[in-house]
């Protein structure tokens, strides 16, 4: 059963989990054979931002050596056929020009998403 | 016609997002869904009589079934005698139904 | 009784941090009195729900010891939703997510409770009547 999976929730753990937990489960299921389509709304747009880079940090001498890579984290599950959706109104809203987006992504309109959500017979909201 | 019970958990005294949960279960109704919002923990709070109530009256009466979850409520000290214009005080049990029935089930 | 049904419920909040956790766990009483099968997916710090050791604790501000408080240890009320499934012919398949346990320290759990991984969550799902999501924020 196909089912669209919506994410709002944004950098909650993602430094120490040095991934997006919500997006990385997505991806494990998708390995498994799960048929799954994504839409972000919310701060979780941002996530489809090239530029992000939270490369860089250490605690005392500890480095961490892979930070989490969130953009390309969604480019890969794109190429492994999820389709990924974003609000558009919620990218706007953040000042984000659709330049600075990664490719393969489609924007819905915020008075659409209620359609989107009618076409999935399981809808899950992270 | 499908059925839809989206619980929302949370409140707009302490968040903006509230509207996502309101936006979709009008435009869900509008389109003849079977909609029901069920407010539970500290999103039962705009059902007191008086607070910012608003947006679920008038959810109400564009046909959302609009409950509060009565353990949450009284765990606040909302009189179920006293909520806003049409909500109405529910068991958690509407939830188990909604999903043993196959409703789409969305928790906000 | 209501015909048997099988539910899954994803969880991901650690104890003792949010309502969602005992709305859950309600959701879960009211699903083991109807007698269904409950599958339940533990995500995140939702794996310490039923780690083992837990202990209880007394209440000096309010002059309780152990016994009085008799404060809720969610390891023991996820053992008595279990008895309770199966009391009314239901089970609950609590599945703790393995790498979450891993990072978290987390894997000394109680009886009844297995480890898994993301695949558990879409085979449940996909063998349930319905699923319900209960994200962490």
């Amino acid at each position: 059963m196909k089912t669209l999976s919506i994410i709002e929730s944004a950098y909650r753990a993602t430094v120490e989990e040095q991934d997006d937990t919500i997006v990385w489960i997505h991806g494990a299921m998708k390995g498994a054979g799960a048929e799954l389509a994504v839409l972000l709304r919310g701060n979780a747009v941002n996530y489809l931002v090239e530029a992000q880079n939270a490369g860089g940090l250490a605690f005392g001498d500890w480095e961490q050596t892979q930070p989490p890579r969130l953009a390309s984290d969604l480019a890969a599950l794109a190429a492994k056929g999820v389709e990924i959706c974003y609000v558009a109104e919620d990218v706007a809203e953040r000042g984000i020009e659709r330049s600075e987006l990664i490719a393969g992504v489609q924007p819905v309109a915020r008075e659409a998403v209620a359609e989107l959500v009618g076409r999935y017979e399981r809808v899950w909201h992270w | 016609m499908t059925r839809y019970l989206l619980i929302e958990s949370r409140d707009p005294f302490d968040s903006n997002d509230v509207r996502f949960c309101c936006d979709l279960a009008q435009q869900l109704a509008a389109v003849k869904n079977e909609v029901t919002l069920f407010l539970v923990k500290n999103g039962v709070l705009p059902a007191r009589s008086g607070a910012r109530s608003d947006d679920l009256t008038r959810l109400a009466g564009a046909g959302v079934r609009v409950l509060a979850d009565s353990f949450s409520l009284r765990e606040r000290g909302i009189d179920e005698r006293r909520l806003a214009t049409g909500v109405a005080a529910a068991p958690l049990d509407v939830v188990m139904d909604a999903l043993a029935e196959g409703a789409k089930v969305i928790w906000h | 009784m209501a015909d048997k049904k099988t539910i899954t419920i994803a969880i991901m909040d650690a104890p003792y941090e949010n309502a969602r956790s005992t709305t859950a766990l309600r959701l879960i009483d009211l699903a083991a009195r109807r007698g269904y099968n409950i599958n339940v997916f533990a995500y995140e710090g939702a794996v310490l729900q039923p780690f083992s050791g837990q202990t209880p604790h007394p209440n000096a501000v309010h002059g309780r010891n152990v016994e009085e408080e008799n404060h809720f240890i969610p390891k023991d009320a996820i053992a008595a939703l279990m008895r309770e499934a199966e009391r009314n012919g239901g089970k609950i398949d609590w599945v703790n997510c393995g790498l979450c346990v891993d990072e978290r320290g987390a894997g000394a759990a109680i009886a009844g409770v297995r480890r898994g991984s993301p695949a558990d969550l879409w085979q449940m799902a996909e063998a349930s009547d319905n699923t319900l999501v209960i994200a962490t924020r």
